[in-house]
């Protein structure tokens, strides 16, 4: 289990574990955390999961498709990343997410 | 008599988000989604891409967990088919009878794929692929080699294509114009794409008129084309296009033919009732102005936002740009705009690297873009789409120069 901490769009905090092989996109939703929309579910084509991550310990860098995604998004910060593109995996330090604000 | 409110008439992705709108903007009254299959909300992109692959489940791709509609006071009525309408009674009528009433309708119906009529059309072994039921059926019977016809090479049909050769069935497409994607692509990105998929050993080919499926003991056997030739195929995959489902609205009075027509609002010609999705018509900007209908999650998406709004009394224009993606292989597609009126068609960058994108310029403005790996240009294009401004064609062209470059020019 990877152990989450997800700030949405109202400032509340959702404090939960998910397990490793899914997506943190897919970890967010099935919580019921509805802020965001991941209309391209998952495929890297749309933005619409756009987070900003801080870990406690190393993330695997972000590919070049997901970078170029974000440089469209409005507000792209210091650890802006697409939630869909986060793979979760067992022993995988604490994660603490903000969902970025709605384009 | 339930109580009144509003009515959702479809489930799917315009009807969910609409619903999910609507609580967010803080709309209290009644909310019920009459939904004509079993299933709650879920999206249909995957069904051509990874789950037909196995690679992901049912649960992942609910547009909401199953508990969300009853924690939002959102009525979740499956199995609930409308089958009429009388917009002054104010009431629809369900296919097995049920009469319900409604203050406001929402129109979210979406389309029934096309059916073929040849003969031999109702054979075992002849599929669409449209929900998760024609998706669960068709991937029974494929848990060892098959012989695959996919009639048409649209988004669908070549998604299929790429996915049941990737298991290792032997595909082909039978396309009736003389270019796969000729409805929705350039003449360039066809050509890639037809190319691609020779690559990958799937037969493809152009002007096949399908005119029979033949048979044996009311299997499938193979396909007879119009110039006489006959294939051995064991399975028919259809993708070819779908109809609107609008026949209550229209009958009821409201405008429309190709889709029920809808102002930027997502209003039919009926008071207080509205649609969204691919059953809409609308006005696009971006394609002119023109009347069209869109079949993708964006245009679902932000029609059905638009339509939530002028519902919730706070309207705010549909106006949003269009875009699409599209799984193929390791192709990732995605577009942006639309390309209607283009006067010329430029590539950016080496076909061949298998990363490049296609322009589509009206006097020298950017319509729109098709990117295949190339989530950069994507980007830049879509501003630039949104910009307007004409631009250098030589710059436009040199995959050096970033597009993005080129909306401050
Ligand atoms: C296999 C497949 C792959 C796709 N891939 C992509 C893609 O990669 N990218 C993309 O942008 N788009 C894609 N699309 C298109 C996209 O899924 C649709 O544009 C979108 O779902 C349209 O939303 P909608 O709400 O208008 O219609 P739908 O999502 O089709 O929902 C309509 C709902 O209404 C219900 N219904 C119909 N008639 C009635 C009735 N009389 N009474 C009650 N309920 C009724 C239906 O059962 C259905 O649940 C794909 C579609 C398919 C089928
Ligand atoms: S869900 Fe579309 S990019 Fe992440």
């Amino acid at each position: 289990m990877v152990d989450l901490v997800i700030i949405d769009r109202a400032g509340s905090a959702h404090e939960f574990s998910a397990p490793g092989g899914g997506s943190l996109m897919e970890a967010v939703r099935a919580q019921g955390i509805y802020d965001i929309k991941a209309l391209c579910g998952g495929s890297c084509s749309c933005a619409t999961c756009h987070v900003y991550v801080e870990a406690s310990g190393p993330l695997k860098p972000m590919s070049e498709d997901e970078n170029d995604l974000l440089d469209g998004v409005s507000e792209r910060r210091e650890g802006s990343r697409l939630a869909c593109q986060i793979v979760l995996a067992e022993g995988m330090a604490p994660l603490r997410v903000t969902i970025a604000p709605e384009e | 008599m339930p109580e009144a409110g509003l009515l959702i008439v479809g489930g799917g992705q315009a009807g969910a988000t609409a619903a999910i709108t609507l609580r967010q903007l803080g709309f209290t009254g009644g909310i019920t989604i009459l939904e004509a299959t079993g299933a709650p909300p879920y999206e249909r992109p995957p069904l051509s891409k990874d789950y037909m692959q196995g690679q992901r489940g049912f649960e992942s791709f609910l547009i909401r967990p199953a508990a969300f509609w009853a924690q939002q006071q959102i009525t979740l009525l499956t199995n609930a088919r409308v089958a009429g309408l009388d917009a002054a009674a104010r009431t629809v009528i369900l296919q097995d009878g049920r009469v319900l009433s409604f203050t406001t309708l929402l129109w979210t119906a979406g389309g029934t794929p096309r059916r073929l009529t040849c003969p031999g059309a109702a054979l075992d072994g002849v599929f669409t692929l449209h929900d998760r039921e024609d998706a669960d059926a068709l991937i029974a019977r494929l848990a060892f080699p098959r012989r695959v016809a996919v009639v048409g090479g649209g988004y669908i049909g070549l998604e299929m294509a790429a996915v049941l050769s990737k298991q290792g069935h032997h595909v082909t497409v039978l396309e009736a114009q003389e270019r796969v994607l000729a409805r929705v692509a350039g003449e360039a990105l066809s050509r890639f794409m037809e190319a691609e998929h020779r690559a990958h050993g799937v037969d493809v080919r152009l002007g096949a008129q399908l005119a029979e499926i033949t048979g044996a003991a009311g299997k499938v056997t193979g396909v007879c084309l119009a110039n006489g030739e006959r294939l051995v195929a064991d399975l028919v995959v259809t993708g070819i296009g779908i109809v609107p489902q609008v026949a209550p609205l229209l009958a009821a009075g409201a405008m429309g033919g190709n889709g029920v027509d809808v102002d930027e609002f997502g209003a039919t010609s009926l008071p207080g009732i509205y649609a969204a999705g691919d059953c809409a018509r609308h006005r696009n900007r971006y394609a002119g102005n023109a009347w069209i209908r869109l079949e993708s999650v964006q245009n679902a998406t932000d029609q059905a936002i638009a339509a939530a709004h002028a519902i919730a009394g706070q309207p705010k224009p549909y106006t949003a740009l269009p875009w699409f993606w599209s799984n193929q292989y390791d192709l990732r597609l995605q577009s942006a705009g639309l390309s209607l009126g283009h006067d010329m068609a430029l590539v950016r960058g080496d076909m061949a690297s298998r990363s490049f994108s296609i322009l589509y310029l009206r006097e020298n403005r950017l319509l729109a873009l098709d990117c295949v790996n190339n989530a950069r240009d994507y980007v830049g294009g879509k501003a630039l789409i949104a910009v307007g401004t004409p631009l250098d064609l030589a710059r436009a062209a040199d995959p050096a120069v970033a597009l993005k470059s080129l909306a401050a020019a």
